[in-house]
Order: structure tokens, then sequence, then C-alpha cells
């Protein structure tokens, strides 16, 4: 193991995924010659040339179709979006074309498509800019959503979803990308299964549960927890769909109290279908009411004192896990 | 060997009546409600697509708009499998899972039926992509109608096919009208091939109600492509006799207008051209049209006998290589039930 940025490791998905498969390219806003809007794909351009490493205009819609139909073919597009939010302009194409595919065509056209990019709010960018699109292109039957939040995740699912036969969309952070954290050697094989969860830190009293940006967020608190005497299990989605019920289910067994910290919003957001699927299925092993923490129901705020207030933050967790501790 | 050589006109001709024939049975059986949904047919265009399909190879993709019955049939998907399609039979072209708009047959290299209007310029420009990609010498024809050129998604593929080079032929059936609004209406432009010239697409019109003339023009066209990959723009005059859809009355066009099409018709035209050439006789055609008539009649009583999807496989066909509900089945898992014959997912 080496430490490597959240950055790097993606990087080394993309070239290692670049290598092993020629049906695979990149295309997307700026990822070859300016190496990345983020840097992600930073060095590809010389490395694999121009075929496979493709720079668009500003037509998201037009490439992430483009996508869709060379992977009617046999190729395996990834595209990258510089952020999600800009994909809602390709909603169309990550909505209706890719994940219907393979149904209405009886089965016969499957999409093996990666579609990538930063995802959730950043810093002061704004209502347009901010958005967290997981729970609603999870709640699409036909896509997969994978939400990464060390290093070595981002490495793993993003392998991981090149090779899946269906449209995968890879939700990373912006205010992830710097980050660091222990990841495999690049001569070692790193895949890690969408739909597996992951327990980043064990516990007794509550379970956190959470995803992406909201991990290392969740991680702080339970170090500051730990002082008060409350331990708390931190359970790291990784998938939001398909979504790790055993992992979650085996946790909240143990501990019988929930938190559920998100980056969406709260209206029919990620929590609320994990809420329901734990009172649904293990409703005996609770011992308080589920609580969840999420962003304000609102567009975000620039002013950064407001910005702060709409997101998930320590004080909120800290407030919600007391809560359910009673203590 | 050129193409155009290889295709007889009479059997051209047969095909444009096998879809006639074809949509007039499938209206009987909507009117009949065999049919659901919507359903949008395509008598008046025939010799658009057979036109198109007469001049390629048929390992060349083509993809179109929900007005897709004719682009299946003229790839030799067969009628039964299409009006089973129409039933939502499991014998259907797409499982009974597509419906009308939604056509497929990987097989015939007809990559749909689509129906969100312009969706599939960019899914055209990915097919052409992926032609190139491989350094094939495949075209791509792509057909849409004239209600397609002023969404967003036409003008982000032509850009996009006209930046990377490549082999693709935009084919514009304009039958004059979006639904019930005229092009006049719609369009700032005097005429829709303009639009090509502002991608640096080289464009032309022909005649949609003259097979021969669409044949030729897609026939050079593709020619060209083949020797340097580029797109290409034709727009095709054509003409639509029925509604929008089968529940449209078409109120916004006059009967003299119908008419002069009607005179135009580019069965008659075709038959005439052949027959004045000493290729056809009048018992031919005659028998040409039975043929067409009994193997329409033939696929209805298919579809009719078909069995319907099996409920059991609702989950079947979301997700390539295995259902992820119900039940939480992980994604690597095998779907429990999947059937002997189901297709396998793409994987090369």
């Amino acid at each position: 193991m080496r430490e490597i940025t959240y950055r790097q490791a993606l990087n080394e998905a993309l070239a290692e995924e670049l290598e092993r498969d020629p049906n695979v390219f990149l295309m997307g806003e700026e990822v070859a010659e300016y190496q990345g809007a983020y840097k992600v794909s930073h060095g590809l351009l010389e490395r694999f040339g121009p075929r496979r490493i493709i720079d668009t205009p500003i037509s998201e819609n037009g490439f992430a179709g483009l996508g869709v139909g060379a992977a009617m073919v046999g190729l395996r597009p990834i595209i990258e979006f510089m952020t999600f939010s800009f994909s809602l302009v390709a909603f169309d194409q990550v909505v209706n074309n890719a994940p219907n595919m393979y149904t209405m065509s009886g089965g016969q056209f499957n999409i093996p498509i990666t579609f990538r990019g930063p995802n959730g709010p950043a810093h002061q960018l704004g209502a347009t800019h901010s958005h967290a699109t997981e729970n609603f292109y999870a709640s699409v039957p036909g896509l997969k959503v994978c939400t990464p939040a060390t290093p070595r995740d981002a490495k793993g699912l993003l392998k991981t979803a090149v090779r899946d036969n269906n449209p995968v969309l890879v939700l990373e952070a912006e205010l992830l990308y710097s980050s660091k954290g222990m990841v495999e050697p690049p001569d070692e094989e790193l895949l890690i299964p969408l739909g597996k969860a992951e327990v980043k830190r064990e516990g007794s009293d509550v379970s956190i549960i959470c995803y992406s940006q909201t991990v290392p967020l969740a991680l702080n608190v339970a170090a500051q927890l730990e002082e008060e005497d409350i331990s708390a299990e931190i359970v790291d989605l990784r998938s939001i769909k398909p979504l790790d019920e055993k992992a979650i289910f085996e946790s909240v067994t143990k501990t019988h109290r929930v938190v559920i910290v998100e980056q969406d919003h709260p209206f029919c957001g990620v929590g609320a279908e994990v809420c329901y699927r734990i009172q649904k299925n293990i409703f005996d092993a609770l011992d308080a009411p589920i609580i969840r923490v999420s962003q304000e129901d609102v567009p975000m705020p620039y002013n950064e004192r407001l910005e702060k207030a709409v997101l998930p933050n320590a004080d909120k967790l800290v407030a919600a896990v007391k809560q359910v501790c009673y203590a | 060997m050129h193409p155009v050589e290889q295709r007889d006109e009479v059997e051209m001709l047969s095909l444009m009546l096998l879809i006639r024939r074809f949509e007039e049975r499938a209206s009987q059986q909507y009117q009949a409600q065999k049919i659901g949904g919507f359903c949008h047919l395509y008598i008046g265009q025939e010799a658009v697509v057979t036109g198109a399909v007469a001049a390629v190879r048929d390992d060349d993709y083509i993809i179109t708009a929900y007005r897709d019955h004719a682009h299946a049939l003229a790839r030799g998907t067969s009628p039964d499998a299409c009006m089973a399609e129409l039933f939502g039979k499991e014998t259907g072209c797409s499982r009974g899972l597509g419906g009308s708009m939604h056509f497929f047959d990987k097989q015939n290299h007809m990559y749909g039926g689509h129906a969100i209007v312009a969706a599939h310029i960019p899914l055209a420009v990915g097919l052409a992509f992926a032609i190139k990609y491989r350094g094939e010498d495949r075209v791509t024809l792509c057909f849409f109608g004239d209600g397609a050129i002023n969404q967003g998604a036409f003008h982000e593929a032509l850009n996009l096919a006209a930046l990377y080079r490549l082999p693709i032929v935009f084919i514009c059936e304009n039958n004059l009208f979006a639904m019930g609004t005229s092009v006049q209406r719609s369009t700032s432009l005097r005429q829709i091939v303009d639009r090509a010239e502002g991608y640096d697409i080289p464009g032309e019109i022909v005649d949609g109600m003259n097979f021969r003339e669409v044949r030729d023009k897609v026939a050079e066209m593709v020619d060209s492509i083949r020797k340097e990959p580029h797109p290409a723009f034709l727009e095709v005059r054509t003409y639509r006799y029925r509604g929008h859809s089968m529940s449209d009355p078409a109120s916004y066009r006059t009967k003299q207008e119908l008419e002069k099409y009607r005179l135009d018709d580019p069965i008659t035209r075709l038959r005439a051209q052949l027959t004045r050439e000493g290729k056809l006789t009048n018992e031919q055609f005659d028998l040409l049209d039975k043929r067409a008539k009994e193997t329409v009649l033939a696929a209805v009583k298919f579809a009719e006998k078909s069995p319907q999807p099996p409920l059991d496989t609702l989950y079947d066909y979301t997700y390539a290589n295995g259902a992820m509900e119900p039940g939480h089945h992980r994604p690597e898992e095998p779907a429990q039930k999947r059937r002997e014959g189901a297709p396998s997912p793409n994987t090369d």
C-alpha cells in the first residue's frame, strides 16, 4: 500500500482500464489537451493519443448521446461531465436513452457506459453548480450509482464501473480530489464491487450511515463522540444503487440506533430510501426513531455563511447522534 | 460492385408494397384495439427508406425515430416479428417491451426505433464514431423528421459529426409537418437543408416520392463517405398520407393538398417506371401486391397466436447480467429466472 490522492487514484483507474481494453475511451470537456478540468485525466492524452482521449465542445447532450450510441455497438465509453450539475443538460441521454435501451430492445442492446465527474456541493459555486444528483439518478431503473469517498474506493469502483455491462454513474466529489489515502500498488488489480458498503470505523452505540463527502465528516464526528463515550459505527454506502442492505442491517442490528448523513436534499433523498428499508425489515432492532441529516431544502446560496448553514456539518451530526442516543 | 446495381428494383417495389400493406393492416388492428399506445404510420413515405436502404450494404448501421415500422421491414426484420411487437407479444422484434415506437433488430443492424424527437441523432453520431474508431468502412444512416431539426440534440450532433469527420448520412424525412405544425411555422429557414451548411456539412435535396432519386443520391453520398469519412445531409421531400399518429385526423391540412401528393404516389411512380421499361407487367404487379397482403395477413395471425411475455421475466431486461431487484440480488449474481434463449449481453 502507498498513499496517493483521490485524483491520482482515479487517474490510475482510467489509465489501467484504457491499457487493458482497446474498446475503452475517455471523452468530455477539457479531458485531453487541458489535462482535465480537475486534472483527473492528466497525462492520458500523451499516453493514449487523441483517438482515445477526446476533447468535446460544450455539448453535454451531444457527447453523452454519442457515448450511448458507441456503447450500442460494443465500445465502452467513459464520459466525463465537468460536474454532474452539467449532466442535467444531458438528462435525456442519461435517463431516457442509456438505461432504457436494454429493456426497450428486449435485451438486444445493453449499454456498457460510465458517466463520471464531480458531484455535490463544492465551495461557494452557487445553486447551478452545487447539485447532488445521486438521489434522482438512483431512482431510475437501469442505472447504477456509486459514490466513492476515499482514494481506494475511487480507484476500485471506477475500474468496476468501466467493466460493468450497464450504465454506471461514478459520482466523485470536487472537495475530495486532493484528499489522500492508502491504496494498493499499481501492479495489484483493485476492483471493488458495486453494491458493497464498507464499515469505515467500528462502533457499538450508533450507526452513522454516510457516503461520499459525508464520510470524512462522519469519521471526524465519530472521533469527537468517542471523547464523550459514544461509540459510533461509520457505514460508508459506497454504492447508492445497488444498495447494500445487508451491511446496513448488520450494523443497525448491532447498534440499534441510526443517523443517516447524506449530501443531497431531504425530500425524496437517499436517506429516505435507507430509512424505509430499515424500518420495514428490522423494525424491532430500532431503539429510537431514525434521524436524517441532509442539506436544507433550499437552492444553494452563494454566501459562505449561508452555504455552511445549508450543508450537513459536525454540529448537526453530533446533535442528531445525541438525539437518537437520548444522550 | 456498386451496391446500387445489386438491388433488384422489382424487389424494392415489392418491399414498398409490403410496407404499405403492413401499415394499412396495422391501422386496422389499432382500430380493433389489438395494438396499444401510439402508432405512427409511414404510408406515403415508402420510397425514402426503401431508396436509402437500397443504396447501402447490409452491415451498414441504420437508426431512426418513432415512425419506424418501415425501417425495420426494409432492413429485413420479419413482418411477423414487427406485427408481434405491435401486439406486445414475446415474439416481437423487441420482445413486446418496446412497442410501435421502439423497434430494434441487432442482427440486421437496425438500432431503433427512438421516440424522443432528435434524441437518437447523438446516438447515430455514436454509431458513426464507433465505425471510425475501429477503422471500418461502414456508414451510418440516421433518419429523422422535419420536427427534429429545431431540437438542441440535432444541432449538437451535427456539430460533433462535422468536427470529428464521422461517416454518417443525416436523412431528414421532410413530410412538411411536425405533428400538426407545418415547417413554415416551426423553422426559420426557407429550406431545411440549409441547416447542414451551418455545420459545413454538404447537403442536398431530393424528391422523396421518387425511389430512384433517393437511392442514387444516397449511393453517391455513401460512396464518397466510404472513400474518406465525413458527414452528409439529405433533405428528402416526402408526404405522409395519414395523420401524425392514429389519433390525428390531420385537420390542419387540406384535402386538395393530400390529393396532390396521392397523385404522385411513390409506389405508382416506380411501378410506372418499371412498366414503361418493360421490366414489370400488370400481372406481375398484382401478384406482388397479393403476396404482400398475404404476408401481412399471416403476420397478424402470427401476432395473434403468439404468447404474451411471461410475468416472471419482468426483471430480466433491466440490467444486463442479472436483475438487482426484487429479492436484492447482488449485481454479480445471475438472475434466477433467466430463460433459455434470453439474449446475452454485449461483452465484446
